[in-house]
């Protein structure tokens, strides 16, 4: 009985707190205090509370229903989240700009002819191959060399690394301030490319305006960030393979590169691929990077995922924004399926 | 075998260094050519997060007329540095409520879908009951949705709820805009993964620990608690860093359920804010940058061996 009331008393709680978070007019310290100490002990109450609730059952229920206690709250978060989402934007993807009557495929076909949404997929393409090239060819690079420093290695490692861990948005700003631009009589340029390039003896360009090779500008922020990815998976990889092996064959008289070529990059191949099509999936999601750099569509920089929150949100058009959505996710699909074949196969091995 | 992907148990061996390198005869230790490569590389590396710390820290009239490498040439002269775009960006530029507010979105966006997946993941690995194996191979499954694939129906969802005829299946909390809804958006995607690696870790465990305390007359319940957490800390250290991060850093989930306004916007959104407003105010965008970049930072390097677990295991997210 206890046990009831303490949770009714809980559960009214929560609903209060919940009153209070949204009160805008409260000390915001106060507000994120409160929300904290509500999301966290929230869902361990919910637990805690569901479990009294099952002890309070029959002896010969109680083993029954409790697994779903257990997965009950994943399932109907997923439920929620992931697969009813998934369902209603196929759907919405079929329909008019306010989700109302249906359009048959016009959407799909607006976002196969529509020159700036033909534009975002070319981009996005460009994006998913230059970004894993760049990104892995200099991570297997620095991963080999690095693996032959004396001293250093972590230290050096850590540093080509550190870029993951700040956000898109964060980059953006951090290269924007690289590639900033004035016009000759405008006062110095303090963009370190411009400066080189003037200093050079040319005329400061607008770099982020001109189209296409703007497109590789962003592409190198990318690049910037996921390095270090690359490059600490790819040493694991490389320190796993028997020191007996690679010294075999420079005893035998191999030069260091045919020993990178023969025996380094075929030992650490299908690790090579995994980060790859990491990347690929990664790069066909890119979003925040155009978004930040901003003017996508006068710099012509436009990309898919960024195009589906225009047109949804921007624009209003809940139908193209779907459509646009749906795209993304059949792109997707085939390269995560492998994916996660590979990763089971590699689980079966081990 | 390779290290990307790397489901929770392996997490043990992933770290371990060849030992013998040092002995291997005849290894070819670096040269100067392998020094002086890694040292160009780190230092285009380092450039651009050093241009924006030294630019945060110049005065607004100097950043405006000068490219910030000229500050290097008197780096001790006082009149070239200043906190003051750090208070202007905490205050005027409102990355003090950002902050906060991106703590109160990714504390509980972090611990909610661990606790969540955590019990999930126990029951799936140990508990019997029917369509255990079909629920598993769904949640995996669902790996591959993006979240661009569920931002227009659960906006929808948030603001009107769901009924089918007459029957409220949703009720219309008017969830956008709360911290509730960002929390529950960013359980949901979590999830899949979660689950996928705390099962893999969990399930590895030994199934005597488990038997015996059975045999002691402990519940599933007490030996989630008393066992399983404890024996899953590296694991659930590894997802918590990866979603901390996740979560810490990310834009587009934050803009749809919580949107830009001044009262709710997280750090990445008032970044987003402050390069879209007019004029080049680059002395408070960089400092804006630093704060954001501060926590992850010491995230990286306090915690950099659950780290790079938590970023590698977190490789197969969607």
């Amino acid at each position: 009985m206890t046990a009831l009331i303490v949770t009714a008393a809980a559960f009214w709680l929560l609903g209060a707190t919940f009153g209070f978070l949204r009160n805008s007019e409260a000390n915001r310290f106060l507000v994120v205090g409160v929300a904290i100490v509500v999301g966290v002990g929230g869902v361990f109450f919910l637990y805690w509370a569901m479990n009294r609730v099952v002890t309070l059952l029959p002896e010969r229920l109680r083993e029954g229903v409790r697994p779903y206690v257990f997965v009950g709250p994943a399932l109907v978060i997923l439920g929620l989240f992931l697969v009813y989402p998934v369902i209603n934007t196929l759907l919405i993807s079929f329909k008019d700009s306010q989700g109302q009557g249906f359009v048959g495929l016009d959407n799909y076909k607006f976002a196969f002819t529509d020159e700036s949404m033909l534009r975002a997929i070319r981009n996005t393409l460009g994006w998913t191959l230059v970004v894993p090239i760049v990104a892995v060819s200099i991570g297997l690079a620095f991963a080999t060399l690095a693996d032959r420093l004396r001293r250093g290695e972590a230290v050096a490692k850590s540093l080509i690394f550190m870029p993951l861990a700040i956000s898109f948005a964060g980059a953006a700003i951090v290269w924007k301030l690289i590639y900033d631009f004035r016009p000759e009589g405008f006062g110095s340029n303090i963009g370190l490319l411009n400066a080189i390039w003037t200093g050079l003896g040319h005329q400061p360009v607008a770099w982020l305006q001109e189209a296409p090779w703007n497109n590789l500008l962003l592409m190198v922020i990318m690049v910037w960030m996921q390095t270090g990815f690359a490059m600490v998976v790819l040493s694991a990889a490389i320190k796993a393979i028997p020191a007996e092996i690679t010294e075999a064959a420079r005893i035998d008289g191999a030069s260091e590169f045919q020993v990178f070529r023969r025996i380094l990059v075929p030992s650490i191949l299908p690790t090579i691929v995994v980060v790859t099509t990491y990347m690929v999936i990664n790069a066909l999601k890119v979003f925040d990077i155009v978004f930040v750099i901003g003017g996508a569509e006068t710099n012509k920089t436009e990309v898919i995922a960024e195009r589906m929150i225009r047109w949804f949100f921007i624009l209003n058009n809940s139908g193209r924004g779907a459509a646009i959505a749906v795209i993304l996710f059949f792109a997707i699909i085939p390269i995560m399926v492998w994916n996660m074949r590979r990763f089971r196969e590699e689980e079966m091995i081990r | 075998m390779s290290a990307p992907a790397i489901p929770a148990p392996e997490v043990k061996q992933a770290s371990r260094r060849r030992v013998v390198e040092d002995e291997a005869p005849g290894a070819r230790r670096g040269g100067w050519f392998v020094r002086v490569a890694i040292v160009v590389i780190v230092l285009l590396w380092l450039i651009p997060t050093a241009g924006v710390l030294i630019t945060s820290f110049r005065p607004e009239n100097l950043v405006d007329s000068s490219g910030w490498w000229t500050a290097l040439a008197h780096p001790f002269r006082a009149a070239e540095w200043t906190l003051e775009n750090y208070r202007l960006a905490l205050d005027a530029g409102g990355l003090g409520n950002a902050f906060l507010n991106s703590l109160a979105v990714t504390i509980p966006s972090t611990v909610i879908p661990i606790t969540i997946a955590a019990f999930a993941a126990y029951a799936f690995s140990w508990m019997e009951f029917k369509g255990r194996y079909v629920l598993f191979v769904i949640v995996v499954g669902l790996l591959v949705v993006p979240i661009q694939m569920t931002l227009i129906p659960l906006l929808r969802l948030f603001a009107n709820g769901a009924t089918i005829g007459r029957l409220i299946v949703f009720p219309d909390l008017d969830l956008n805009g709360t911290f509730l809804g960002v929390w529950l958006a960013h359980a949901g995607f979590g999830l899949p993964l979660a689950i996928y690696l705390l099962r893999s870790y969990i399930g590895a465990l030994p199934s005597s620990i488990i038997e015996s305390a059975k045999i002691d007359g402990a519940d599933h319940f007490t030996i989630f608690w008393r066992l399983i957490v404890p024996l899953s800390v590296p694991a659930l250290a590894a997802f918590a860093i990866f979603q901390f991060l996740w979560v810490w850093n990310d834009l587009l989930v934050a803009y749809v359920f919580l949107g830009g306004t001044r009262e709710t916007m997280v750090l990445p959104i008032a970044l987003a804010g402050l390069v879209g407003g007019h004029g080049e105010t680059w002395h408070l965008l960089t400092a804006a940058a630093f704060i954001s970049m501060i926590l992850p930072l010491i995230v990286f390097f306090s915690l950099q061996k659950y780290f790079v677990r938590g970023l590698t295991a977190g490789s197969v997210k969607g």
